[in-house]
């Protein structure tokens, strides 16, 4: 199997995005053919052999890494995640629809709007992990922010005072309102989408094709039902 | 080095048989300059004074400096111009990447012999080139570069959604042209899944054969150019080693009709690119059709050692 990996010309090689994508992903490789029972059992291996092509797991935000670099010549990965990401050049197929979620900002619940805290200290104080997509949020908008960077639980640092807000992504909101936040502005929506490797596209192209086609079609009857 | 030295040496030797002379041009060019070929687009990213304050910028490609010295020192001198280089240029890079600031380019430009025929003059060399240097797999994408405009123009679209899709469709973002086509309400149903479906489309003879007939008046004069270099550069024996690609679009400013992009399967970026840029020497004062390629010399390295083969050995192994 790990030959495969190798082979140039070998089997597809398909990033599988870890994490909250994962269900949904291995569920809808599941309808369009793609043998899953491996990905899905406790096996701590990376990569698992899907039949006609080989699944490689990985966090969400290295998608685009291994598919804009060739070692992966299709991915699948939130587009939050490719918008943060968005110098890595992949080929953005279909949308999966999987994994629906929203980017936004939020405050403490009872704090004064974003806009009045900005017109009353001239600057706000940000956490976010999506340090991209914030800065274009607010740059577009010309408001003045100190961006600070952190790496998880970030619902944690207006709680303690390390930011006025925060830029994050939800899907359901129960972590914000469990810790005290709420939504102020809504700065985009993500869903799953397919990717290719700019190369793979071309020269892997009925591959590509055919699994886009396959994909974008159990999407389009799941979204009928 | 050496290794690269053999590569540079192939492909040298390979534009000297195919009658293109050597030249060389400055590092640093006036920014002027630089951005009067580029027309507009983001330009060096390298810039710095000299000692009476003008502002200077290292190349970004050997296209438009080669334009400037054509325009400069062969105004008098009877086209067609066939000159090649290798030269190193510099870009912008994301640290930590990877990638290189400095780089080397390996290419050739046609001046003065327009449409088809000359296309298809440097589709050959190209295949020449990749063949000298052992990559024998590699496959040359062609594109068109008017096809997408055209195609929105002729199904009603205005500008701003124009602009917008191909900002998207070089960014390869194709779930994001659909939807601006979706959002600009400008398109029926029927135009905005043929368009997506269109610029999906690369593969042989074939491709040409699935889109004619579609579209507009605007659309099919694009196809039919590039229906005129596909025909010309078949004519030579090479319809096998190029991909018609109806969704490419190159980011670069200076494309009119054809255009080129390098792959191959070992390596996830493109190993090359050109096209024709008919306009680019009129922007420098001489009216001349104009077309080249360049090749990316690291990475010609990098797929020679993935494949194991070297420059001048037509494919063979390396041990």
């Amino acid at each position: 199997m790990f030959d495969e990996l190798r082979r140039t010309g070998g089997k597809l090689k398909l990033a599988v995005p870890r994490g909250a994508l994962l269900g949904e992903t291995l569920d809808l490789l599941d309808r369009v053919g793609i043998d899953t029972a491996e990905a899905r059992g406790g096996s701590r291996s990376l990569v698992f052999d899907g039949g006609e092509l080989m699944l490689i797991t990985m966090r969400p935000s290295d998608v685009p890494t291994y598919v804009s670099a060739g070692a992966a010549d299709v991915g699948i990965t939130g587009k939050d995640v490719l918008l943060e990401q968005s110098d890595r050049p992949v080929y953005e197929l279909v949308d999966l629809g999987i994994g629906p979620c929203r980017m936004v900002l939020a405050t403490q619940k009872g704090d004064i709007a974003p806009s009045e805290h900005q017109r009353r200290l001239g600057m706000m104080k940000i956490a976010t992990k999506y340090k991209r997509i914030a800065e274009e949020y607010f740059a577009e908008q010309g408001r003045q922010v100190e961006l600070v960077e952190v790496k998880g639980s970030i619902e944690l640092a207006p709680l303690v005072g390390l930011a006025d807000g925060i830029v994050d992504l939800v899907a359901t909101g129960r972590t914000l309102a469990e810790n005290n936040l709420e939504v102020r502005e809504e700065i985009l929506s993500s869903t799953g989408r397919l990717v290719a490797n700019r190369v793979s596209y071309r020269i892997r192209r009925e591959e590509v094709d055919d699994l886009a086609g396959r994909l974008r079609e159990a999407v389009r009857t799941a979204g009928e039902s | 080095m050496r290794e690269l030295r053999a590569i540079e040496a192939a492909l040298i030797g390979t534009f000297e048989q195919g009658g293109f002379r050597e030249v060389r041009t400055p590092t640093l060019e006036y920014a002027d300059a630089l951005e009067l070929g580029d027309g507009g687009s983001s330009g060096s990213a390298y810039r710095f004074f000299d000692e009476r304050g003008e502002l200077l910028a290292l190349r970004t490609d050997m296209t438009i400096p080669i334009a400037r010295l054509v325009a400069d020192r062969f105004r008098d001198v009877e086209p067609p111009h066939r000159l090649s280089y290798v030269a190193n240029a510099y870009r912008a890079v994301t640290p930590q990447r990877g990638e290189l600031r400095e780089f080397g380019q390996a290419g050739i430009e046609l001046i003065g012999v327009a449409g088809p025929e000359g296309t298809a003059e440097v589709v050959e060399l190209l295949d020449r080139s990749l063949t000298a240097v052992g990559l024998t797999d590699a496959v040359i994408g062609l594109g068109e570069d008017g096809l997408w405009t055209a195609l929105l123009q002729d199904a009603g679209a205005g500008p701003e959604t124009i602009d917008r899709s191909s900002e998207l469709l070089v960014a390869h973002d194709l779930v994001g042209v659909e939807r601006v086509l979706v959002e600009s309400d400008e398109l029926d149903a029927g135009a905005i899944s043929q368009a997506t479906d269109l610029i999906q489309l690369r593969g042989g003879g074939e491709v040409l054969e699935k889109a004619r007939g579609l579209g507009g008046e605007g659309f099919a004069d694009a196809l039919a150019s590039l229906t005129r270099n596909f025909e010309e550069i078949s004519a030579r024996g090479l319809e096998r080693k190029v991909l018609i690609d109806l969704g490419m679009l190159r980011e670069i400013g200076y494309y009119s009709g054809a255009t080129i992009e390098v792959y191959d399967e070992t390596v996830g970026d493109i190993i090359g690119g050109g096209g024709r840029y008919d306009d680019l020497m009129n922007r420098f004062g001489l009216d001349l059709p104009a077309a080249g390629f360049t090749l990316y010399v690291e990475r010609i390295h990098k797929a020679q050692l993935e494949r194991g083969v070297a420059a001048g050995s037509g494919g063979d192994s390396v041990r």
